[in-house]
């Protein structure tokens, strides 16, 4: 017979051992199956995360329509008018569109059949929810329109994205948030993701699958113990060594298989769920959760191969004798060098990318990852050593520690690999942290607007009338409940040095004297004075345009842009003003009108006006008035709150996922610890019981039992600790940070992990109170 | 066959139950174990093999017979002289010399290829293994059973009985030498077959009575 | 003067040192004790017989207060077993009781000396102190040569004979052994046999024997029969 089908026999024998032996082989079959089940489950939805994304980027380029072009194309019959009016409600943030379609040709935005009349407005489903609900009031007072319809699917990145497509019918195609267009969608390339960004999803991904990886490793080992004893029978009825070994590898495989199936089912299950599901405001479709074939065709291969190799590796040191299992008995010691090899190549190959992050350099992905797969597999190939360096040198304490340290001394790789798996989850977990807390900073700026002088702040665009409907907002919002304070609205204009194209361009701003105190320190203020404010940041025409006599032109024009070009003469009487911060932190030089000084008649109708708002705290749902009352003055004014720091939302979204990630992970590896020392625990039943028959007391086998897994835990994550904040500081240094050990994640990490394993202790002491009554003394 | 019976017939006799607690143990000890070994034992052969070590006069034999298997019961000299003539008749041994002074006593015996052949051919020989106890317990058996007594009662009784030899022979075994152990080693597994056979009847018959009674 | 020659010459002290009266015990459906009575006064090894499946092992277990019994009364030493706390008969099994089961009751990864010493660590001897002790009674079983090797690497009846030593090692008033020869050849066993009750004698111990093998209860000085759960005092029935 060919090597070939003798391997196909004996893996068909196991195949079959594994489903017919009876119950006790039909319990470790499951076991594994849902082990390695939920290790694909897990693979298949990161597999298919890459996947989602790109489908909803996808999604977001074809319904890409303001642009904020500054050149308008000629009014057509495939043309609409498109307005931006996204809102947000309580924490809520909400894509708002105005469609004014100005022919029959217009096109249509993704997901929608007819656009809505003036007055009627189509939701997403998730947004018709929150208007049907209590809490819904406010939001249809500010849409004010009847809802006709509810968006598809095209017209929506998730599930729960909030968005409304409102008709409209007076549309100025001047406005800044309103475009002419005649066609949905962007060719723009989109936009690069920052390579440290990159490298943080690459290092997640990483950190996630390992463990998952070791846990697969891990449950295809399920019922080992009780496997050798079937396989012993099996040498006694003649089978040779090798064959034994093919038929366990068979057996393993059909667990790996089942597993798959299991896998499959779950991952189903799990996709169905994803429409529920939110994270950090990022939903998926189900049908958006779609691994790469490649890469479920790898997880199909690699799982069955690897429960194959794990077995066959498992095997390596043991002897099926036909009257049972022999462990070579002194197995040979563990060898450091080539344990230290793997976490040094990672090093090595992180190392050259130091400092690459600093100017927006690329990082090499392959380097990367495997060099943050190799330290991280260091940690699985020394904690063997580490665990028996440890324990052949420990000794003494009470008869608990001792029974535990001997146990250890016999079998520390057992109790290394049990752990193992926590300990990669948690380094790799500690290294992220690190790296997040590292490049928080930068990825939080600061955004400099001051919260103490203005909560909000509002901008009126341009209107036909005037500087008539500024003050009707500002009596409106005044009027508001919930606003305490609302600065005079200062409008703005440009300026410059020619009628067209000018050369040095500064600023207008227009607004009463206590208004105009709010961006500037005025020596002294009547109605009637104009002020120039020079030296402001980046501003030097000011200074050489502030010159009495000189003629400014404001509204002037631009190449694409037509503007009013008014002729102004800087008058003599010119008053200078020092520079101040207004409440968005921003610093302007330029002409200061008060109302009266300024050409109203001729310029009002192209004013935009900034007004700032405090609130009072005690109204919970002041923003949301605020945001009302300016939705009746015009949906397109733009309403914004200031904060003192802002941070960018895909950071968040990849944090969120690590720590979701990180948890289900150790739930799992503990999952499978509690399922191999409830293992252990049944072996030893007859001399526990034997042990309680000598009076042993309990305590003293509860003690031991947890020593027992206490002491490779704690080493697993002193181990976890160095290499996490090892590979952190290289992450760091690669991204140009600096390196700041940042102890509350380690800590937080390592707790996390030691809990896991406490609860697994906890879980199995049932069982070993259970194992130790005396019933186990009795002969069968 | 006649032997055994004899034995079992005396193991009975020697030791009636109801006595049993008024007797002090030691005065038995010697009675337990001889007359298995003797008894049983062929001495014409013994004597032959006694001498391929070497001649030997008949005072010689009987004193290393004594010690080496005799015991308390040593043999009579009566006993030697007439097993000699035998032997010397049947040609298994030949007068190797007389010492003077005379007497029968005084011959030196060696033994001849013929007697050399025919220990060998004894020691080849197994012994029939027979049922040697058997007999009177199975009647014993049969009829509790017939006149429906508890056969578990009469085990019971019996491995009573049975391990107070065994007690005996155990310490003996404790105390004695290596030909001791081995001679009540020999005893006790008897006796422990005994025993088991008891066991496994009175279980069998345990279950036949249960069939019967229903 | 040699004890082994006069079992029933042997002092025994006024009163017994463990009585249990009509103990009842029941796993399930099926009755593992139905009214059993025993008793034990100080030095006296008595067998525990009969046939597999009558109660011998739960009789033992029972006297030596492992499982409580449904019904009856225990009285060690004049002290009520069953008005005992569990904690409290697990200190009783630790200073005044010894255990030799047939096989299974050596910690794998314990060196045989530790093993022996393990009792004595229990009731909280220093770790010298135990295993010069424990060293004693290995001696005396002549086991001392194996005592840094592991149960596994030792021989049936060389680990048979550490348990042995480790029941004694505490100097228990009473030794439990549930067939200690179970699991060896005859000439294994009668060493351990031998070695065990010379012991018990030298320290005047009790020994609860249960085995079903006539040469092993040749051991005892008497033995009781046990039989579907009731047991029979073959001393006083006869």
């Amino acid at each position: 017979m060919s090597r070939l089908t003798v391997w196909g026999r004996d893996l068909g024998f196991g195949l079959r051992f594994a489903v017919t032996g009876g119950r006790e082989g039909w319990t470790r079959t499951v076991l594994t199956a849902v082990g390695v089940g939920l290790g694909v489950a897990l693979l298949l939805i990161t597999t298919a995360v890459p996947s989602a994304l790109a489908a909803r980027s996808e999604r977001g380029d074809a319904r890409t329509d303001v642009l904020f072009r500054l050149d308008m194309m000629p009014k057509g019959d495939d043309t609409v008018l498109v307005g931006a009016v996204d809102t947000t409600f309580r924490t809520h943030d909400i894509r708002g569109r105005v469609y004014q379609p100005e022919g029959p040709d217009a096109p249509l935005p993704p997901g929608v059949s007819a656009y809505p009349k003036p007055g009627e407005v189509l939701v997403s489903p998730s947004l018709r929810e929150l208007l049907d609900s209590p809490d819904g009031a406010l939001l249809r007072e500010r849409l004010d329109a009847k809802v006709v319809g509810t968006l598809g699917d095209d017209a929506l990145l998730g599930p729960t994205e909030l968005v409304f497509h409102k008709g409209a019918s007076h549309l100025d195609p001047q406005n800044d948030q309103v475009e002419r267009i005649d066609a949905f969608g962007t060719d723009q390339p989109p936009e690069q993701m920052d390579p440290v960004l990159l490298l943080l999803t690459l290092i997640v991904f990483v950190v996630l699958l390992m463990p998952v990886a070791v846990f697969i490793a891990a449950a295809v080992r399920f019922g080992g113990e009780r496997r050798d004893r079937r396989l012993a029978a099996l040498r006694l009825i003649g089978a040779d060594g090798r064959m034994v070994r093919r038929i366990a590898a068979g057996e393993a495989l059909a667990g790996a298989l089942l597993g798959l199936l299991a896998g499959t089912v779950f991952f189903l299950l799990g996709r169905q769920s994803a429409r529920l599901l939110e994270l950090s405001r990022v939903s998926v479709f189900p049908h958006d959760l779609s691994p790469a074939p490649a890469l479920v065709v790898l997880v199909l291969l690699a799982v069955p191969a690897a429960a194959v190799g794990v077995t066959l590796l498992a095997l390596r040191g043991v002897v099926i004798e036909p009257l049972g299992v022999v462990r070579t008995a002194k197995p040979t010691r563990r060898r450091l060098w080539w344990r230290l090899l793997l976490p040094l190549a990672g090093l090595a190959l992180l190392t050259p990318m130091i400092g690459q992050g600093r100017d927006q350099g690329d990082f090499n992905q392959t380097m990367v990852t495997s060099g943050v797969v190799l330290l991280l597999l260091g940690v699985t190939a020394l904690l063997p050593w580490l665990v028996e360096f440890t324990v052949s040198r420990l000794g003494g304490g009470s008869v608990s520690w001792q029974l535990a340290v001997r146990r250890l001394q016999l079998s520390s790789g057992t109790a290394a690999r049990t752990v193992s798996g926590i300990a990669v989850a948690v380094a790799g977990a500690i290294a992220l942290q690190m790296l997040f807390a590292g490049v928080e900073s930068d990825y939080t700026r600061s955004t400099g607007e001051d919260p103490e002088r203005a909560r909000m702040s509002l901008v009126v665009p341009p209107s036909p009338r005037g500087m008539a409907q500024t003050d009707e907002a500002y009596r409106a919002l005044r009027a508001t409940r919930g606003v305490t304070h609302v600065t005079p609205p200062l409008g703005t204009v440009g300026a410059g040095d020619r009628r067209k194209d000018s050369e040095e361009t500064t600023s207008v701003t227009v607004g009463s004297c206590t208004a105009l105190r709010e961006v500037a320190k005025l020596p002294s203020c009547r109605e009637g004075d104009v002020f120039a404010v020079t030296g402001a940041e980046y501003d030097t025409s000011t200074a050489k345009l502030a010159k009495p006599g000189r003629a400014v032109y404001l509204d002037p024009s631009y190449a694409e842009v037509h503007g009013k070009a008014l002729p102004w003469k800087v008058p003599a009487d010119l008053k200078r003003a020092a520079v101040r911060k207004d409440p968005t932190g921003m610093e302007s030089g330029g002409f200061l009108f008060t109302t009266k000084a300024f050409p109203a008649k001729e310029l009002g109708s192209e004013l935009s006006s900034d007004l700032y708002l405090r609130i009072d705290p005690a109204v919970p749902d002041a923003p949301e008035y605020v945001r009302n009352a300016s939705a009746r003055i015009d949906p397109l004014v733009e309403v914004r709150t200031l904060t003192a720091t802002e941070r960018t939302g895909r950071f968040a979204s990849i944090r969120t996922g690590l720590f979701v990630g990180a948890t289900c992970v150790l739930l799992l590896i503990g999952a499978s610890l509690l399922v191999s020392q409830l293992e252990q625990l049944r072996e030893r039943r007859k001399l526990l019981s034997s042990l309680v028959a000598f009076g042993t007391r309990r305590r003293t086998l509860t003690l031991s039992v947890l020593w027992q897994a206490a002491v490779p835990i704690t080493l697993g994550l002193a181990l976890a600790g160095a290499v996490g904040l090892g590979l952190g500081s290289v992450l760091l240094k690669m991204v140009g940070s600096p390196v700041d050990v940042a102890w509350v994640p380690v800590a937080s990490m390592t707790g996390v992990g030691a809990g896991v394993v406490l609860l697994v202790t906890s879980l199995s002491l049932p069982a070993l109170v259970r194992l130790m009554r005396a019933e186990g003394l009795r002969t069968e | 066959m006649q032997m055994r019976l004899r034995l079992s017939s005396w193991l009975v006799a020697q030791f009636p139950a109801p006595l049993w607690g008024d007797h002090p143990i030691r005065s038995y000890t010697p009675q337990v174990y001889t007359p298995c070994i003797v008894r049983r034992m062929s001495i014409p052969h013994t004597l032959l093999g006694l001498l391929e070590s070497g001649p030997r006069h008949g005072y010689d034999l009987k004193k290393t017979f004594d010690e080496r298997f005799g015991h308390d019961k040593p043999l009579h000299y009566g006993q030697v002289y007439s097993t000699m003539s035998r032997l010397l008749k049947n040609g298994l041994v030949e007068v190797d010399g007389v010492e003077a002074g005379g007497g029968p006593e005084r011959k030196r015996y060696a033994i001849t290829e013929a007697g050399i052949t025919d220990v060998r051919t004894w020691l080849a020989t197994p012994e029939k293994p027979e049922p040697y106890l058997t007999s009177t317990l199975y009647t014993k058996v049969v009829l509790a059973l017939l006149t429906g007594r508890d056969a578990a009662d009469l085990l019971d009784t019996q491995r009573a009985e049975h391990l107070r030899m065994m007690r005996i022979l155990t310490d003996r075994k404790r105390t004695g030498d290596l030909a001791d152990q081995l001679i009540c080693d020999h005893a006790l597994f008897h006796l422990e077959a005994d025993l088991r056979w008891l066991e496994l009847a009175a279980a069998r018959l345990d279950k036949l009575g249960k069939a019967v009674g229903a | 003067m040699s004890p082994a020659t006069e079992p029933t010459a042997r002092p025994a002290p006024a009163g017994s040192l463990l009585v249990a009266d009509d103990l009842h015990k029941a796993y399930g459906a099926t009755d593992a004790l139905a009214g059993a009575n025993f008793s034990i006064h100080a030095g006296e090894v008595v067998a525990v017989m009969g046939p597999s499946g009558s109660g011998k092992s739960t009789l033992l277990h029972c006297l030596a207060g492992i499982v409580p019994p449904d019904s009856g009364t225990l009285t060690y030493n004049g002290r009520d077993l069953g008005a005992m706390s569990d904690g409290e008969r697990s200190a009783l099994r630790r200073s005044e009781f010894g255990f030799v089961f047939q096989f299974g009751q050596l910690v794998p990864e314990l060196t045989c000396l530790e093993n022996v010493a393990l009792p004595l660590r229990l009731s909280g001897a220093r770790r010298k102190e135990a295993e010069r002790t424990a060293l004693g009674w290995m001696e005396r079983l002549e086991v001392h040569d194996v005592a840094g090797q592991r149960p596994g690497e030792v021989s049936g009846g060389q680990g048979q004979r550490v348990a042995v030593a480790r029941s004694l090692v505490t100097g228990p008033r009473v030794l439990f052994a549930d067939e200690p020869t179970g699991a060896l050849d005859s000439l294994n066993g009668e060493r351990v046999m031998e070695l065990l009750t010379e012991a018990a004698r030298a320290t005047n111990a009790a020994v609860v024997l249960v085995t079903h093998e006539a040469r092993v209860a040749a051991y005892s000085d008497r033995e009781i029969v046990v039989r579907d759960g009731r047991s029979r005092d073959m001393e006083r029935a006869v």
